[in-house]
This record gives C-alpha cells, structure tokens and sequence, in this order.
C-alpha cells in the first residue's frame, strides 16, 4: 500500500487546485477541447451520412474513390494527418491554418470517414429480403428506403454512432501537439508555475485531467450500451 | 522535394519503424493476454474479478492514450515509481489495448447462442469440452475482423509516443522539421512509413471481413 509520506504528497500535490484560478482555469481548457470536438462531431455525423450513403452508390469509379478516402483516413494516424493539416498545408500551399481550425479540418476528414463506413455499413446490413419484401408489396425505390430501409438503419446506427463521438473526444486530446491551449496545454502551465511552491502537483493536475476525460467520455459510452441494451430486448 | 535529403533520411525512418514496430508488438500481445484473460472473466461472470474487470474496462476505454501516457510518465515518479519511457509506452499501449481486446473477444463469445452451449451439454460434454469444441471455433473466426481492426488502431495510437522522448517515426519527423525545415519531405516520409506499416493490416482485416460476412450471409 502506499505510504504516508506518499499520501502526504498526493493531498499537497491536490493543494494546487485551491490556489488562485487554477482549477477554473483547467475548466475552461476542457472546455476548449468538448468545443473543438462538438464541432467535429457536428460535422462528421453530417457528411458522413451523406459519404455512406454514397459509398453504397452502384457506380465503379465512386466506389474506388470513396474506398481509396476511407482507406487513406484509416490508415494515416490522426496525429500524422494533424501535422500534414498543420505544418504541411502552410509549407505547401501557404495556407496558415490556426492550431484550432487544422485540428476541426483534420477531425472532421477522418470522423466523415468512420461515420461513412458505419453508415455504409448499416444500410447493407439491410438483409437483401427486406428490400425483395418491399418490392413485392409494391413500395417504390423512395419508399423502400424511407419506410423499411432507413429505420432499420437508424437504430443500428445509433449506439455505434454514440461511440465514434466518445473516439472523436478521445482523439481531441492530441491538439496540444499543434499548439492549442487546451486542457492538457493548462494543465502543463499550472504544474510549471507551482513547480517551486508544490513540486509534486504534476501528480493531481494529471490525475484531474484523466478523470475529466474519462468522464465527459463516460456519458456517452453509457449512452451508447443503454441504447443498444434496449434495442436488444426490443 | 529534395530526393538527395530522402535518401540520405530514410535510414533514420527504417530504425524508427522498427522500434514503433517493436513496442506495437510486444503491446499488442501483451493486450491480447490480458484482454483473452478478461474476456473470460466477464463471460464467466466470475464473482469480485468481474465487476474489477469492468471498472478496468471503462477507465482505459473512456481516457485517451495521450493522458494515459502523461500519468505514468510525468505523475507517477512523484509517488516513487520511477519508468523509463520505454516502459511507458508498453503499459500504456497493453492499458488501452487490453479492454479494446477484451470487447472484442467478449462479444464474440456472446454470439454463440444459447442453443449452441445447451446442445453440447446435452451430448454430455463438460465445461471445458463445451468452450473447447463448441464456443471457441465459432467464437475465434467472428473475432478475427474486431482483432484486426485493434491491431491496426494500437500501431496507429503508438504515433503519440513521442510525446514521451520515445523516437519514433512522429518523433523523427519533428526531428526533421525542427533540424532542417523540410517539412514537406519529413511528412511524406512519415505518412508513407505508415502506410507500409498499416496497409497489410488493413488489407488482412478486409479480406477477413469478407470472408465472415460471405459465411453469414452467403453474399457479399
């Protein structure tokens, strides 16, 4: 177990929280990162539905493009697709993006494609009968898609959309390498500024910004399995 | 693009692969020890073990790498404990990747339906008979896509290591930029040293994604 002089540390290395606005201040960093996430996550659920929807599209030069994006955005790490946003667009092309909008592009690009792949891959889990059944009752192409197909779709689609968004917060996490003062870049200057006053506080400050993570993450991984939890006894 | 750069850099992206490799391997197989092992846990429901497991689950699911990383490398040596980056990594990496595992083996445990156990108790098999005969051979092929796609995001998640002094391909790559500014060729350097990286992986798991999809529904 731990020691007392270990649990010494720990309760002065919290002590930090109480001076000035530290722990207000690490607030708002997380603040900045749920923003730059629920942009992203606002804009990836948007067009990837519409990348999905035309991945399944029947046409041989789309399909090859579309796999080509969603191969390049899978296989690429996101902090790699970060720095070509961040670095590589300015040296390239001249384009100087802020820390923030390069982190929004870049999680926008690769969240369009794991929404794409999840929306493709809901529409043709659609057993191949239910759009024959509907033919046979004599629904059209739209009605198909409107009243069998798209229910269907949808609930599927729910809970693992739930946890693409907890992926896309996680992934927030690495714009401190680009330079934006978020909860990490924080966290950092608060364990700089009391390095003298208490030496240990890296061990509170990081704790903190686990459990901050952790929770605002946790929300909707519960969201997601009681989602899905229903649906199954449904 | 200065290709006489490229040639004279590309030694120093190989031995960074290699490394990045090396930590993605013994992690992975660290992960999957440990997820196959809580995998069982919950799927027994072993009484105390279980709810520990799932705790552990939700902790390492819900934080990301980077965070993880930072904990271990920069909080911990206040309490004593004291890991070189190496270390680090490896913890970090078989942290995240074990409850990533752990999902995956276990929702494939749950596909073999009830019936299925049921009919092998009935012929009289034991336990161990039925999880041997019955549930892993169904159990292992429905988790082969779910394995591979873990395999491909712990490589990918190793690009935050650097973070820790480890010198990895995103560390060579900084390294490059910060020592010559050439950005352009650092970059595609290092997006191609993952694609020669990721690529087998990623073309392993379509076609293993093929194959289960061709065995449940006898169509692509």
């Amino acid at each position: 177990m731990l020691s007392s002089e270990a649990i010494d540390a720990i309760s002065k290395a919290f002590s930090v929280f109480f001076m000035g606005k530290n722990f207000i201040r690490l607030v708002m960093g997380l603040l900045v990162t749920i923003q730059i996430a629920a942009i992203s996550v606002l804009l990836s659920l948007f067009f990837g539905t519409l990348f999905g929807m035309l991945m399944t599209v029947k046409n041989r030069y789309i399909k090859a493009l579309c796999k080509i994006y969603l191969e390049f955005m899978r296989i690429m790490p996101q902090l790699v697709l970060l720095f070509m946003a961040y670095y590589g667009l300015t040296r390239t092309f001249g384009i100087s993006l802020s820390g923030e909008a390069a982190s929004v592009l870049v999680f926008t690009m690769w969240g369009t494609a794991e929404m794409g792949d999840l929306v493709r891959g809901a529409l043709q889990s659609v057993p191949a009968h239910q759009y024959d059944s509907g033919m046979a009752i004599g629904l059209n192409d739209k009605q198909i898609f409107r009243y069998i197909i798209l229910p269907q779709t949808l609930r599927r689609l729910v809970p693992l959309s739930m946890n693409l968004v907890t992926r896309m917060i996680k992934t927030t996490s690495l714009v401190v390498f680009v330079g934006v003062i978020e909860v990490v870049k924080i966290g950092q200057q608060i364990i700089e500024g009391n390095r003298l006053t208490v030496p240990t506080c890296s061990i509170a400050v990081y704790a903190v910004i686990f459990f901050m993570y952790f929770f605002v993450c946790w929300i909707f991984s519960l969201m997601a399995s009681i989602i899905e939890k229903r649906q199954k006894e449904a | 693009m200065d290709f006489e750069f490229i040639k004279q850099v590309i030694p120093l992206y190989a031995e960074a692969a290699g490394l990045t490799l090396r930590i993605a391997m013994i992690g992975i197989l660290l992960s999957f020890a440990v997820g196959l092992f809580c995998a069982l846990i919950r799927y027994y429901k072993v009484p105390v073990l279980s709810p520990v497991t799932g705790l552990y689950i939700e902790l390492s699911r819900n934080t990301p790498l980077l965070i993880q990383l930072f904990f271990l490398y920069f909080a911990l040596p206040n309490l004593g404990i004291k890991l070189s980056s190496f270390q680090c990594c490896i913890i970090g990496l078989t942290f995240l990747g074990g409850s990533y595992m752990e999902e995956t083996f276990r929702s494939a445990l749950e596909t073999v339906s009830k019936v299925q156990i049921e009919s092998g108790q009935c012929i009289g098999l034991s336990g161990l008979q039925v999880m041997r005969y019955v549930v892993l051979p169904q159990a292992v092929s429905v988790s082969v896509p779910g394995f591979c796609a873990n395999v491909m995001f712990l490589i990918k998640e190793t690009s935050v290591f650097s973070i820790v002094a480890v010198a990895d391909l995103m560390y060579v790559a900084k390294d490059l930029i910060g020592l010559y500014y050439k950005t352009d060729e650092a970059l595609w350097l290092l997006a191609i040293s993952y694609f020669i990286l990721l690529l087998p992986v990623s073309a392993i798991s379509g076609y293993a994604e093929r194959r289960l999809r061709y065995a449940q529904f006898g169509s692509n």
